[in-house]
């Protein structure tokens, strides 16, 4: 089938994102064992394609061979799934940040089922490769850039694939990290011949040193082959030259090279001042002692990687975080005052993307016209005018999340400066975007500092772009290393270019400072890849060590987020007790008051048989009949008791006076309860009466004999208390798995599942098994504190109970997982758990309402939802005395429902992304 | 007037965004009908539709009489069931109530022996089991005194008893519950969705653009509390129309405006305390940990299935300090009892007083929290 030589075929690949393509047409083979670059700006569709090419993204038109097999058929996928390993866009994104280095690696090594010695022998070879072997004991979410990049590389690396397909890999990462990375894949495709390593990049300048390249435009190759091939066929010296000349003519207009004119310097005073500014996290120092200067007009540039303090710094200037120690001044104001007028002063553009998605173009810019106070006349005018400086004239009415990336930086300019800020504070603004729009961005700042004299403070990781700031400070580990001119400081170190002069720094100070990096400079020379056999052929179906693997990794974050495991702890006692207490269906206490026209001895008599019930409470009497709709309407009684005048004399002429009971409906069940209670009284009266007179009672002719089986003083509490078992145990379980795969999901650790061989069922086995050990742990709180505290006695099958409780959790631990695959939002899931468990456990599971009296819709309800089964079970042990024999169609139906339910489940779970 | 326009501008914001979150929209609309017209019209304390069975080992005029006086609305038609039936539908709570009526019994009943009709009852049913067999106790009384006597009419007693019920005649049940439900769905999204909108942006970091703006804490914060509510006061004023006087058929007698009134003030107080809670949460998981613990018991303790006056007394005192109490005291009192402003009063101040002081705990923790 395939082609000697190709590791990968690909014909006629499309790929839709609603209307948008994202890939068209694309037809490409890759030759086997080099490294081969895509490159192109972002949305272009590498992250799409590199997808595909995995089988993380599900084909829609053409056709892809990998490794000698149609990506389509889900048994190749499988196949050779362990033969390909894929590190997703974004830094860590694969990497579980709560868990430590050597976890990491491990989960991986155990996923691919490899013996205790031998995943010793992996991790150690790939961590001293890297370098990461001093930092095995920490978390990944506390490693640098570089660090995670490396970590993903090791992760990936541990089964050995045939093929590495990396997403923009070193975006975000310091130019030594980055030198680094690229040494270490250099050395990988030396040390393993056969290994094909596919990279997507956005830097142009990284591409020179690969195999083999593949350049894309707006979904489609625009040309492939090697690096010398292409610049040829350019006819220019750099790649990124290259790719600008091979464009089509209308996205290269307005193009051309330009270079930041001279500042003319102006002497009225400081825009920016940091003075000793330093940041402290717990025993981590963020931002470590920095101090500068920028004068007006200035553009003023700050270089480093992820996580060196740049955005913290900034935060500090904008007021947004307050100092450990040191000050910052802007125009020679305190930020600390933080003035509304300071603050209007300001523009500023955040990393994370700062724009509402939702809204469209006119829409953002109008918002933030009004939320700088702009005058509502002016703002049509003035958005006119952003719009045409901005060149977003076309896509005014587009909502904003679907534009390319590349305008919504511009847009996000736009935002930030609607109101004419003095300053400009801008945190990485064209990370990803591509160099064209770059470019552009880039003469618009120009602009707006020559033109208009407005300070600029950005922060980048691209040295272009460092290279046009009138000064730069170089920043690493929270210290700025230097702070020059970028000529001066190529020159100061007698290098090229600032790269170099960077890294030149970068080394100095490590030498002094004499930190804990260990430096790659003491070449390592193990190799990273090994060809040992793989230890177990894996179950393709099932797998009992995967699934072991992925239990202890999701047990492990369990124990990372106390928080989540604490409250889980607590809350299902205390949900118990405050219902226990709360919730009863014995009504006593209802207060009523009296409306005596009588006054006599026989009418206050007959009102104590009332004043003496414990189910009764009397208010204040009242004088006159006006006053009942008042006191009703209050709620300060619920029931009037209204003697008629002459009422002693009736009785003793024999005239059956009538008694006036009027009652307050509105709360029926408490009503008829009432209704009751008050002809239970009257009559007690009555007897009592009769005994003292010779008024005859009738003789029965027959007797009703109540039998109160298995509750005989109808206590509601032996039946409420061991009934809310099925009420907590549904919603604490359900809540804390509904936000499993979701937050997998929006985490990005779900590309996780899509490109490693474990399957459906043990994903979602390996989710739910940790939080069934830990509320079967809750169960045994809530047992006894039905046992102890609330004193029911257990009379039943304590097997029984257990293993319904069990089954139980199991099936409201496998209801939050359903929530969570058909939900994309976390919002969705905590509000779809709410609405889908707290009513039926409620009021369909026969807690309240016994469920042979359920009618319509919820009797349907009962009848599908779990809590009504499980209630059976509960009370049925505690306060019925029963066990297994008389049980067995609730554990049937449990067991009905948990089985429909993880089909769903796993039906509705996509292996793949769409 | 600044700031008003700031907080309308950026309320109109978290209305688009509500507008693009389809499986949200789809829970709100599902909140307000389903959640509200099925629970109260199939559920409730009261005794409806109770299940009987009845062992019939007479077989005579008398026991067939009584039988068919069983009937609705308190109990479903009774089903006859073998004697040795008895102890598999008690355990398996088929039936709440067991009749037995024994051989022979029209005959003893006329010789006078006084017979004996056995009702065994669930007793873990503790709602139905008292009422129902208080019922069916004078249900078969009245039958046989009526097969003796040939009319209902008993004796005159010394007392009569004149029982009238205000505001609710038949004591419909459905009426009551399906504004519990109603309530319920109030207070479960006024403190979601204002705590997840809020968190959202803490998650996107787009809180931190809008505090360098020239906003202040206030103004995000009233913005997302008026936006959210006025989804939910929609919602909830077209749920009462059409689901609850609509599809229950609930008379609503009261002032619809002066529900609204209270509504707007339980909202505000509700989203001060969904507000209060995004700046203790970390992320949302947390807050969704953190909600279910305080949601869940004031919404269902707030007096709508036990009535306040028969929890314990710490629970009342508790409760008073829970906006959900106060909420349902002034809808009934405004739905059902037509009350005005003059009654109600002391709810709207309790739940501004709330409201105010778990805003301003939220605006205390904001800053520090959303760095």
């Amino acid at each position: 089938m395939t082609s000697s030589g190709s590791i990968i075929r690909i014909q006629g690949l499309g790929h839709r994102y609603k209307k948008r393509y994202a890939l068209e047409n694309i037809d490409l083979e890759i030759p086997a064992g080099c490294r081969v670059g895509f490159i192109g700006p972002d949305g272009v569709g590498k992250s799409t394609l590199l997808g595909v090419i995995a089988g993380q993204k599900k084909i829609q038109e053409g056709h892809v061979h990998v490794l000698g097999g149609d990506m389509r058929s889900g048994a190749h996928r499988l196949n050779v799934c362990s033969e390909i390993a894929y590190i997703p866009q974004g830094l860590g994104q694969n990497l579980y940040a709560t868990l430590s280095v050597h976890e990491n690696v491990d989960f991986f090594g155990r996923l691919f089922g490899f013996s205790r010695e031998e995943r010793a022998e992996r991790i150690n070879r790939l961590l001293t490769a890297t370098n990461l072997a001093p930092f095995s004991q920490r978390p990944a979410g506390q490693l640098s850039g570089g660090m995670k990049q490396k970590l993903g590389l090791c992760c990936a690396l541990i089964h050995d694939p045939e093929l590495l397909i990396m997403d923009e890999p070193t975006t975000g990462v310091d130019p030594l990290s980055r030198r680094q990375f690229w040494e270490l894949v250099a050395d990988m495709s030396s040390h393993h011949q056969g290994m094909s390593i596919l990279i997507a990049t956005a830097y142009m300048e990284e591409a020179e040193h690969l195999d083999w390249l593949v350049m894309m435009e707006s979904g489609r190759v625009l040309a492939s082959g090697t690096p010398e091939e292409l610049k040829q066929k350019a006819g220019k010296a750099t790649i990124e030259d290259a790719y600008i000349a091979l464009l089509p003519e209308e996205k290269r207009y307005g193009h051309h090279a330009f270079t930041t004119p001279p500042r003319i310097p102006v002497s009225d005073g400081s825009a920016i001042e940091a003075r000793n500014l330093t940041k402290r996290f717990g025993d981590f120092t963020a931002v470590d002692d920095v101090s500068f200067t920028i004068p007006r007009g200035e553009i003023f540039g700050f270089v480093g990687s992820n996580g060196c303090g740049k955005t913290t710094t900034m935060k500090m200037i904008t007021g947004l975080l307050p100092p450990t120690r040191g000050e910052a001044y802007l125009f020679g104001n305190s930020i600390e005052a933080g003035s509304i007028e300071l603050r209007k002063r300001i523009g500023y553009m955040s990393q994370m993307f700062s724009l509402y998605g939702e809204l469209t173009v006119r829409q953002n810019l109008e918002m933030h016209a009004h939320l700088f106070d702009l005058p509502s006349q002016a703002i049509p005018v003035r958005v006119g005018e952003m719009a045409a400086l901005f060149g977003l004239q076309e896509v005014m009415d587009d909502q904003t999340e679907r534009l390319p990336l590349g305008i919504r930086q511009r847009l996000s300019l736009a935002v930030a400066t609607i109101h004419e800020p003095e300053i400009l504070i801008l945190d990485e603004p064209t990370s990803g975007v591509d160099p064209v729009a770059r470019d552009h961005f880039w003469e618009l700042l120009i602009g707006l500092s020559r033109k208009r004299g407005v300070t600029i403070f950005v922060t980048t990781h691209y040295m272009n772009e460092a290279n046009r700031c009138d000064r730069v400070a170089l920043m690493s580990m929270g210290r700025v290393l230097a702070c020059e001119s970028p000529e001066r400081l190529i020159a100061g170190r007698g290098c090229h270019t600032l790269e170099e002069a960077f890294i030149a720094y970068m080394m100095d100070d490590i030498a002094r400072s004499g930190t804990a990096v260990v430096e790659d400079d003491e070449k390592q020379s193990v190799s990273l890849t090994v060809s040992l056999q793989k230890s177990h052929k894996q179950g393709h179906f099932f797998d009992i060590y995967r699934l072991a693997a992925l239990v202890r990794r999701e047990t492990l974050e369990l124990f990372r987020d106390p928080v989540r495991l604490i409250t889980s702890f607590i809350i299902t006692p205390f949900l118990l007790i405050v219902f226990g207490y709360g919730i009863s269906i014995d009504i006593d206490n209802v207060k009523y008051t009296t409306l005596d026209y009588d006054q006599t001895l026989w009418s206050r008599d007959y009102l104590e048989y009332f004043s003496g019930s414990r189910y009764f409470s009397d208010k204040e009497p009242i004088r006159s009949p006006s006053e009942i709709e008042h006191g009703f309407q209050k709620g300060t009684y619920t029931m009037v008791i209204e003697i008629p005048p002459g009422f002693e004399r009736d009785i003793k002429r024999g005239r059956s006076p009538a008694v006036g009971i009027l009652m307050d409906g509105t709360m029926p069940f408490r009503a008829e309860t009432t209704k009751n209670y008050v002809e239970a009284v009257h009559l007690s009266y009555l007897r009592d009466l009769a005994e003292l007179s010779p008024v005859p009672v009738a003789h029965s002719s027959a007797q009703v004999q109540p039998r109160y089986w298995y509750n005989p003083l109808v206590r509601s509490r032996y039946a409420v208390v061991p009934g809310l078992l099925a009420v907590v145990l549904m919603l604490v379980p359900a809540m804390l798995t509904a936000i499993g795969v979701v937050r997998e999901k929006e985490l990005g650790s779900i590309t996780n599942f899509y490109s490693s061989p474990m399957t459906r069922l043990e994903f979602l086995w390996g989710k739910q098994i940790p939080y069934i050990a830990v509320n079967a742990l809750s169960f045994l709180v809530l047992l006894a504190v039905i046992l102890f505290l609330f004193k029911i006695p257990f009379k039943g099958s304590y097997p029984a109970l257990v293993s319904g409780a069990l089954l139980y959790i199991i099936v409201s631990t496998g209801i939050g997982l359903f929530i969570s695959t058909f939900t994309q939002t976390q919002i969705a899931a905590l509000v779809a758990a709410f609405v889908i468990t707290l009513v039926p456990s409620f009021d369909f599971s026969g807690l309240i309402t016994p469920v042979s009296a359920l009618t319509g819709g919820a009797k349907v309800m009962s009848l599908i939802f779990p809590a009504r089964y499980f209630l059976s079970i509960s009370v049925g042990t505690f306060t019925k005395g029963i066990g297994f024999p008389e049980l067995v169609w609730d554990f049937f139906f449990l067991i009905i429902i948990y089985a429909t339910l993880k089909v769903m489940t796993v039906m509705l779970l996509k292996k793949q992304d769409t | 007037m600044r700031m008003f326009r700031h907080i309308y501008r950026l309320g109109l914001k978290e209305l688009i965004s509500f507008r693009y979150d389809y499986v949200l929209i789809v829970l709100v609309l599902y909140s307000f009908t389903v959640m509200i017209i099925v629970p109260a019209l199939g559920t409730g304390l009261q005794m409806r539709d109770a299940a009987v069975a009845y062992v019939d080992e007479d077989q005579s005029p008398l026991s067939a009489r009584i039988r068919e006086a069983i009937r609705k609305p308190y109990f479903k038609e009774p089903r006859e069931i073998a004697f040795h039936d008895i102890d598999r539908v008690m355990d398996r709570s088929e039936y709440t109530f067991v009749i037995h009526i024994p051989g022979g019994f029209q005959k003893d009943v006329l010789a006078g022996r006084s017979p004996v009709v056995r009702i065994d009852i669930d007793a873990t049913a503790a709602g139905h089991a008292k009422l129902g067999t208080t019922y069916l106790t004078r249900i078969i009384t009245n039958e046989i005194y009526t097969y003796l006597h040939g009319s209902e009419k008993q004796a005159a007693l010394p007392i009569e008893l004149n029982i009238r019920v205000s505001y609710n005649q038949n004591r419909e049940n459905s009426w009551f519950m399906s504004l519990v439900f109603l309530n319920h769905m109030i207070t479960l999204l006024s403190i979601i969705l204002p705590a997840a909108a809020l968190i959202k942006e803490k998650e996107r970091g787009t809180v931190e653009h809008l505090l360098v703006m020239p906003l202040v804490p206030l103004e995000i914060t009233l913005a997302k509390v008026w936006a959210n509510s006025f989804i939910i006061a929609t919602g909830a004023m077209l749920s009462l129309l059409f689901a609850v006087k609509g599809v229950i058929g609930a008379p609503l007698h009261g002032s619809i405006f002066l529900f609204f009134i209270g509504t707007m003030f339980f909202l505000f107080a509700a989203s001060a305390l969904g507000i209060f809670l995004a700046t203790i949460a970390k992320n949302l998981p947390q807050a969704g940990l953190l909600s279910m613990p305080i949601i869940v018991p004031i919404s269902m303790l707030n007096g709508g299935t036990t009535p306040l006056e028969s929890m314990p007394v710490f629970l009342q005192v508790i409760m008073k300090f829970a906006p959900t109490t106060h909420y349902l005291e002034l809808s009934a009192a405004v739905l059902f009892r037509d009350a005005g402003i003059a009654v109600v009063w002391p709810q709207l101040l309790a739940m501004a007083a709330i409201g105010t002081v778990l805003f301003i705990g939220a605006m205390a923790r904001f800053r520090a929290t959303f760095r």
